[in-house]
């Protein structure tokens, strides 16, 4: 539904921002935008819903280039995409439900169709109780919901997030996060999420894309991606998000093993411990969760019995390393 | 001795007042009526604004300083055949609202554009990704977010057109300025001159506190 072909974005003669990029993200997608400060993640959304135009290349939303489309088109275009953003971009002279209420009014809604329509909105990201208050009497959660229930007020098809949580805290932006995979379930929502955080990515998207200085350095599943990164940009992403530190003074054999889905729950080790003998210790490790599907990762210090054979028998669990 | 207050004539201290007042608060109306629209422009054709227009905009910036650089005693000068032509005089109340206005409104239209300016950035570019027309963004977003800092602007620009009306005073206006310097500077007279100034630092004052009033009424930030 949003195609990206050889998109080039420069301002003034400096550096592209955007440097050649292809992309495809499919309906009820969502879909995960990560990168560094400054990799051209803002510029590549922004470009989704005609706030910015491609230098070259071209963007495509249902197979409508965006660059050809008139003003009245671009109007249209943009109330089928709501957006958030990391400072909510509220009126902060308008009450939660003149918020709310204010794509409604730019759309020509009727006072009974807004006065229908913005309790349901406000009910679906549990504020029913705060449409009377001013943004700045919100929590950072709550005025996220709010910029939520406005993006949503349009029933759009797409829903872009410009660094959504990044102002907030981990239980909120679980929260957040919550919310917007039930949308994403409930109404077909496609998402288009940009983050410069692993766990933001690992804990929603079904795609991602890695932008690196403008160019998109590795796409695919999340799980492939999160679990055996290819590109060093993407290691490093991972790297920072997991604070890998290899404990000191273990000088027997050591294996890094990945499980994924199913494993994760078999008593894997201690069945192998007994078929082979061998002991394991753990190094490091993680388990975890991918958005539908468990992870995870261990590092393995190995004690006794035949080596050899339990390292084989893991290989038949997950990889090995 | 009658007194310190022998001098001043209370009736016509009154119609100082009055006609003080009468200038104060048609040029005020008219400055923001001219100068709101203008300072709109102004942020509207700025640059990475819906209207950006190099040219356009400079022209008006041009303008603007052109009016603000001159002294205002000048401009009430200069100003006098066009007075004459727009109002029929360039005497009297209605013959200084000319000048007033001129003078005041590229002040005003410059506040306007700062405080349209400090609008939350994220808050504009929300509105625009909602499909807003500039007219919805004008009107919808930018003016209400902006109350705030446009009634500062306009407590402000009262502030400035009271001390106007008293220059205007000099060549003509009438007015509390008028009076100070007919009675109270060219004749001597310190008791007419102390009774206006302390009313035109009333008026300052009133102005300032209930200018402020607003200003924290509508700040919701
Ligand atoms: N309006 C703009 N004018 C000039 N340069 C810009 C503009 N927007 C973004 N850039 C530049 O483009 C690059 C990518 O920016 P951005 O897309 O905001 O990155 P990200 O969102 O990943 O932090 C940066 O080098 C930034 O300075
Ligand atoms: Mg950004």
């Amino acid at each position: 539904m949003i195609r990206l072909e050889g998109v080039h974005k420069a301002f003034g003669d400096t550096h592209a921002a955007l440097a050649g990029v292809d992309l495809e993200i499919g309906r009820g997608e969502v879909f995960g935008i990560i990168g560094r400060s400054g990799a051209g993640k803002s510029t590549l959304v922004r470009l989704l819903n005609g706030l910015e135009r491609p230098s070259s290349g071209r963007v495509l939303i249902d197979g409508t280039d965006v660059a050809t489309l008139s003003a009245d088109g671009l109007r249209a275009l943009r109330s089928r995409v709501g957006m958030i953003f990391q400072n909510f971009g509220l009126l902060w002279s308008r009450t939660v439900f003149d918020n709310v209420a204010l794509p409604l009014r730019i759309g020509g809604a009727s006072r009974a169709e807004i006065a229908a329509k913005v309790p349901a909105l406000l009910e679906r990201v549990g504020l029913s109780e705060h449409g009377a208050k001013y943004p700045a009497q919100l929590s950072g959660g709550q005025k996220q919901r709010v910029g939520i229930a406005r993006a949503l007020a349009t029933n759009p098809e797409i829903l872009l997030c410009d660094e959504a949580t990044s102002a907030l805290d981990p239980e909120t932006t679980r929260n957040i996060l919550d919310l917007l995979a039930d949308l994403n379930r409930e109404l077909g929502l496609t998402i288009v999420l940009i983050t410069h955080e692993m766990e933001v990515v690992r804990q929603v998207c079904d795609r991602v894309v890695v932008l690196h200085a403008g160019r998109a350095v590795e796409t695919g599943d999340v799980a492939d991606v999160f679990l055996h990164p290819r590109a060093s940009e993407t290691q490093a992403l991972i790297a920072e998000a997991d604070e890998h530190v290899d404990p000191i003074g273990f000088d027997g054999p050591v294996v890094r093993l990945t499980l994924h889905g199913k494993a994760v729950l078999d008593p894997v080790l201690t069945r192998i411990a007994r078929d082979t003998g061998t002991d394991f210790i753990i190094l490091d490790g993680r388990i975890g969760r991918l958005k539908n599907t468990s992870f995870g990762r261990l590092t393995l210090g190995l004690v006794g019995g035949d080596t050899e054979r339990a390292i084989a028998a893991l290989r038949l669990e997950g990889e090995v390393e | 001795m009658s007194g310190f207050f022998s001098n001043v004539d209370w009736s016509e201290i009154l119609q100082a007042c009055l006609d003080t007042l009468a200038m104060l608060g048609g040029s005020l109306l008219l400055t923001v009526l001219l100068g709101l629209p203008l300072g709109v422009l102004l942020f509207l054709t700025g640059k990475g604004q819906p209207w950006e227009n190099r040219w356009g905009n400079g022209a008006l910036a041009l303008l603007v300083n052109l009016v603000r650089s001159m002294p205002f005693i000048i401009l009430l000068i200069v100003m006098i055949p066009l007075t004459i032509v727009l109002v029929g005089t360039s005497l009297g109340v209605a013959g200084a609202i000319p000048p007033l206005v001129v003078g005041a409104a590229p002040f005003f239209a410059r506040l306007v554009e700062t405080a349209l300016r400090e609008v939350d950035r994220n808050t504009v570019e929300a509105v625009q990704a909602m499909g807003a027309t500039t007219r919805d963004l004008v009107f919808r977003a930018l003016l209400p977010e902006a109350l705030p800092g446009i009634l500062a602007a306009t407590t402000v620009t009262a502030i400035t057109l009271i001390s106007f009306t008293a220059m205007a005073g000099a060549v003509g206006a009438g007015g509390l300025g008028d009076l100070a310097i007919r009675f109270g500077y060219q004749r001597f007279q310190t008791d007419v001159m102390l009774v206006t100034v302390v009313l035109l630092l009333a008026l300052v004052q009133l102005l300032q506190v209930a200018g402020d009033r607003l200003v924290r009424h509508f700040t919701r930030k």
